[in-house]
């Protein structure tokens, strides 16, 4: 391998470690803050994919099929977490590992209730379908560098909120006493009913912000289930900086085991985890 | 009667399992004015549902044409859903066979079923029909009498591309493929015809299924410089593949070719990334052949839309069964003759005639094709009557 | 004896009795679907060691099922049929090895993270047997030939039979049961039942908490095993998809289902799964939406599970305030 080779896989593995992040990020959310473990969180992710197809066919603007679909999945969300997930949390989180695999079947087939089973693409937009000449022969997509670019600016602005709002201060106390928050006044219900809808929010953009380079198609969701679920593991749980850390690690190791030992590159990212659990148990960072 | 009495309190209560179970089938009633029973073990749910309903379109539309029957023989359908989901294969072929006791089954998509369900003809000797799965070894080392195929073995595709690439005065060739059976089964076939005929495969690359982070591999793919690159994917994968390929700028400087997979049913997802490219199936979507116009006809007529590739594997393996049940005027009893029946068959396809080879394999033409408009347009044949190797096949 | 264990006693020795005589009666495709059932049973009941009596939730526990299988396979010999004696210890101790392994690295974590590493590691184990050629890849390997017991020249047992097959599981199954339940009255049963409700409790009194926990661990694995070695030999078929996360979660759902904590519920969920699956796959295309609609009822409105719905109704019948 080359040096411009070499310097053009890191590019590869930073793109793609940030758009894992993006998956990953409402899981961690939901998992550190609600204590809710999300089989279903793949299935946001391909019902943002699928929205992205159908809001875009009908407005004809994938920026105002991104709006509506934020809209729509953040009302999911939010429905959600009031008919079902409220009701759990004095339960054990087996049964909500259940109920989203319950959740999983129903949406997928859902999905195929009303847009069937074909697989569909998304174009990418006008202004971003350019490509810029990396080497003679290789050019990078507009759109994958501003996807990139999106990944940041989110994970910028979920550091923001966590830790410089008022409603990230609630989230974070009610994460770690959600008794205590409460008797102070505040409207713990409420604030959960946020998070669990920006986890959805968030896994259903990914989506959407995917679509045009990946398409959409049956059973999408549960192929970025499992990697998202290794993220967290190694990120540490409910950490949105550990997340970020492990997303690129990951990244790092899924396109250079493509690369360097091609026969094992369906292990590499699990041999990191196994690593990582072996120097620390509960994953690289711990807490939000 | 003491005994009696316990016997029937037994059977109670276990009438009461057997009624949750035995919902479909009544095999008493059938036997009485006897109807042929098909078996149709096809995904309808999860990646391949699309290709288990083509295949279902297909076949019914076949019956439908001959007034609703087979052979002259009224039919009856027994259906599971395979789920694609080779551990499950055992089973749901066992509860055509044993359960529902169909004449045939027919069946499936996804090669590691399709094995398992070939497993099992043979082990309870059932008449099987494969509609799509191209798994080589159906009629390679597991061929037997009573298993047959209306489609494709991964290798014919494959190999009449390597010829085709050669001819193209490719010199050096890089592959990739998901590591799964069918994948590496495609890129052998391709590789036997291309080395055979002066080319060089420089690096086989497997990406593990059903990863599609094909970045680095397609800087790989530009570090090489390959004279040209063949991929084997399909549904889902296929169309990110073909779009990152284009929009990594390599479409231009070296060109993409594949079996046919890569584009069928999945051109209009594909958009203009796929425009142009060249691939080799047993189909195309503008045949000039009278039965390939008709069919398209009839087809969008009774599902409105157009059928695919699947669609025709599925209508064929009506016919085949038809031309056997013909042959023994519908007295499946007559196994032998049937099968003669099946083996010395001419297939009227809308992909033009095809016969069976002793493997039970179709010997077909395999064209080649070019992505125009949402299309998979005929540009030559590129092999005459190829028929399967069916290597390690004794029948 | 009291009498609820004395009825409890009596209601498993008719199903036993129902069990024994099914295959007289019942046709081929019926026999082999409850054997099918057995095997599950077992599988679930191995689970719920861990599950129901320890509180480690393991998503993972397919993969123990799965080597087990696989072991099956790659020590029979491929055109004679393999030795009973050799081949049943070596897919039980291969499952119960892999479980130590596994174990050492997650039960290091505790509570929602080790429900998710177990999946992981499972995951792991599915891509070795899904890219390698080890286990014959993505299509998976066949067995050709069942396993016999044979002693001498004299054969004993041939699991190719169907019906010396099915009365194997049942044996098993008794086995697995009986065990299981001497295994929860031992010391280490009651250790484990004491991590359950308080583990840090254990570990100021002194208690071995992490070897406990992996002896725990090791004994369901190699139980898995055993489920996934009948499971091999009913199919002579191996796929990696049977180590995928799909069927843990299917496991961890017949114990749910059945209510766990129990060793008769996970059978219970095992038998209510197989036949709410055919019964849904028969009504429509889309019998998913039902079978997923099924669990999260389950999950609301029966946090005990099926087991428990007798004690609820009678609650409900008789006006008592019983909660579940």
């Amino acid at each position: 391998m080359d040096f411009s080779t070499f310097l053009i896989q890191l590019l590869n593995a930073l793109q793609y470690g940030l758009l894992l992040f993006l998956v990953a990020s409402g899981l961690t959310l939901v998992f550190g803050i609600m204590g809710i473990i999300n089989l279903a969180h793949g299935s946001f992710y391909m019902m943002g994919a699928y929205m992205a197809f159908s809001l875009t066919s009908l407005t004809g603007n994938l920026l105002i099929a991104v709006v509506l679909g934020v809209a729509l999945s953040a009302l999911i969300g939010f429905l959600l977490e009031w008919g079902l997930f409220s009701r759990l949390y004095k339960r054990d989180h087996l049964d909500q590992v259940l109920l989203t695999y319950g959740l999983i079947l129903m949406f997928e087939e859902t999905r195929s209730l009303i847009v069937g089973d074909d697989v569909h693409g998304v174009p990418i937009p006008e202004l971003l379908s350019a490509s810029i000449q990396l080497s003679e022969t290789l050019s990078y997509p507009v759109y994958r560098l501003f996807m990139s670019a999106v990944c940041i600016a989110l994970a910028i602005g979920m550091y923001w909120l966590i830790r410089r709002t008022r409603l990230g201060m609630m989230i974070r106390a009610g994460s770690s006493n959600r008794e205590m928050v409460q008797a102070l006044g505040i409207n713990i219900d409420l604030i959960y009913r946020l998070v669990f809808a920006l986890g959805v929010t968030l896994a259903a953009f990914a989506g959407m912000l995917a679509a045009p380079v990946s398409s959409v198609y049956p059973g999408m969701g549960n192929q970025v289930l499992i990697i998202c679920f290794v993220v967290v593991v190694i990120g540490g749980v409910g950490s949105v900086w550990g997340a970020l850390v492990a997303a690129l690690l990951i990244g790092l190791a899924d396109t250079f085991g493509k690369v360097i030992i091609p026969d094992y590159a369906g292990l590499t990212v699990y041999i990191l985890m196994a690593a990582v659990l072996l120097w620390r148990p509960e994953g690289i960072f711990r807490r939000i | 009667m003491d005994q009696g009495f316990n016997r029937r309190q037994f059977l109670l209560s276990t009438a009461g399992v057997a009624a949750g179970l035995a919902l479909p089938a009544s095999p008493l009633f059938a036997q009485s004015n006897r109807k042929i029973r098909i078996g149709l073990m096809l995904p309808y749910t999860g990646t391949y549902a699309s290709l288990g309903n083509a295949i279902t379109n297909g076949f019914k539309l076949a019956v439908e044409e001959s007034g609703g029957k087979l052979g002259g023989m009224d039919i009856e359908y027994f259906t599971v859903d395979d789920e694609s989901d080779p551990a499950k294969a055992p089973e749901n072929a066992n509860k055509l066979v044993k359960r529902d006791k169909v004449d045939v089954l027919i069946g499936t998509v996804h090669s590691g079923v399709a094995l398992a369900m070939a497993r099992v003809a043979r082990e309870t000797n059932t008449l099987l029909i494969v509609p799509n799965a191209g798994a080589d070894e159906i009629t390679g080392p597991l061929c037997a009498p009573n298993i047959f195929r209306t489609s494709f073995s991964s290798w014919q595709p494959s190999y009449a591309m390597g010829n085709v690439m050669a001819e193209r005065k490719h010199k050096t060739v890089v592959t990739l493929s998901w590591k799964y059976a069918f994948g590496e089964q495609s890129v052998a076939g391709f590789k036997e015809a291309f080395e055979k005929a002066g080319g060089k495969v420089v690096k086989e690359m497997y990406l593990p299924f059903p990863n599609v982070e094909f970045q680095p591999y397609l800087t790989e793919i530009a570090a090489l410089k390959p004279d040209a690159v063949f991929v084997f994917f399909s549904g889902g994968g296929a169309v990110k593949f073909v779009k990152d390929y284009a929009t990594a700028g390599l479409r231009t400087s070296i060109p993409l070719y594949g079996p046919g997979f890569l584009t069928d049913g999945t051109l209009e997802a594909q958009g203009e990334a796929a425009e142009g490219l060249l691939t080799t199936l047993h189909y195309a979507d503008n045949l000039d052949f009278p039965k390939s116009k008709s069919f398209k006809a009839a087809y969008f007529k009774a599902f409105k839309v157009q059928p695919d590739v699947f669609a025709v594997q599925g209508y064929d393996a009506a016919q085949l069964f038809g031309a056997g049940l013909a042959g023994v005027k519908g007295d499946v009893g007559k196994r032998a003759e049937l099968i003669k029946a099946m083996e010395s068959a001419t297939i009227d396809s809308p992909r033009g005639a095809f016969t069976l080879s002793k493997a039970h394999n179709p010997v077909q033409d395999i064209y080649l094709r070019k992505v125009e408009g949402k299309e998979n347009k005929l540009v030559s044949v590129a092999a005459k009557a190829l028929a399967d190797p069916a290597r390690g096949c004794r029948m | 004896m009291p009498a609820a264990v004395k009825k409890r006693r009596n209601a498993l020795l008719l199903i036993l009795f129902v069990l024994a005589l099914f295959p007289l009666f019942g046709s081929a495709y019926y026999n082999e679907l409850l054997a099918k059932i057995m095997i599950m049973a077992i599988f679930a009941m191995s689970l719920d060691l861990l599950v129901g009596f320890t509180g480690l939730v393991s998503f993972g526990h397919a993969a123990f099922f799965g080597v087990a299988a696989y072991a099956v396979v790659l020590v029979s010999p491929k055109y004679d049929p393999g030795n009973l004696l050799v081949v049943l210890p070596a897919a039980i101790f291969s499952a119960a090895a892999v479980a130590f392994v596994v174990g050492l690295f997650v039960l290091r974590t505790k509570g929602i993270y080790f429900i998710m590493v177990t999946l992981a590691f499972a995951q792991m184990i599915y891509f070795v047997f899904h890219d390698s050629p080890l286990g014959g890849g993505s299509d998976g390997v066949f067995l050709n030939v069942k396993p016999e017991l044979r002693i001498g020249e004299t054969l004993l047992l041939d699991l190719g039979s169907p019906s010396q097959f099915y009365y194997l599981v049942l044996l098993f199954l008794v086995v697995a049961y009986v065990f299981l339940r001497v295994l929860l009255r031992s010391p280490l049963g009651h250790a484990l039942a004491g991590i359950k409700s308080n583990e840090h409790r254990m570990l100021s009194l002194g208690f071995p908490v992490f070897l406990y926990k992996l002896a725990g661990f090791v004994a369901a694995g190699g139980l898995a095993g055993l489920a996934g070695f009948l499971s091999a030999c009913q199919f002579g078929f191996v796929t990696p998809e049977i180590l995928s996360w799909h069927q843990s979660g299917n496991v961890l759902l017949m114990v749910i289902l059945g209510g766990m904590g129990t060793l008769n519920g996970a059978a219970i969920g095992a038998f209510a799964f197989v036949v709410l699956q055919e019964v849904f796959s028969s009504v429509t295309k889309h019998w998913q939406f039902l079978m997923g609609g099924m669990i999260v009822l389950v999950v609301m409105l029966l946090p005990g599970g099926l087991s428990s719905l007798p004690r609820r109704l009678r609650g409900l019948l008789i006006g008592g305030g019983t909660h579940g």
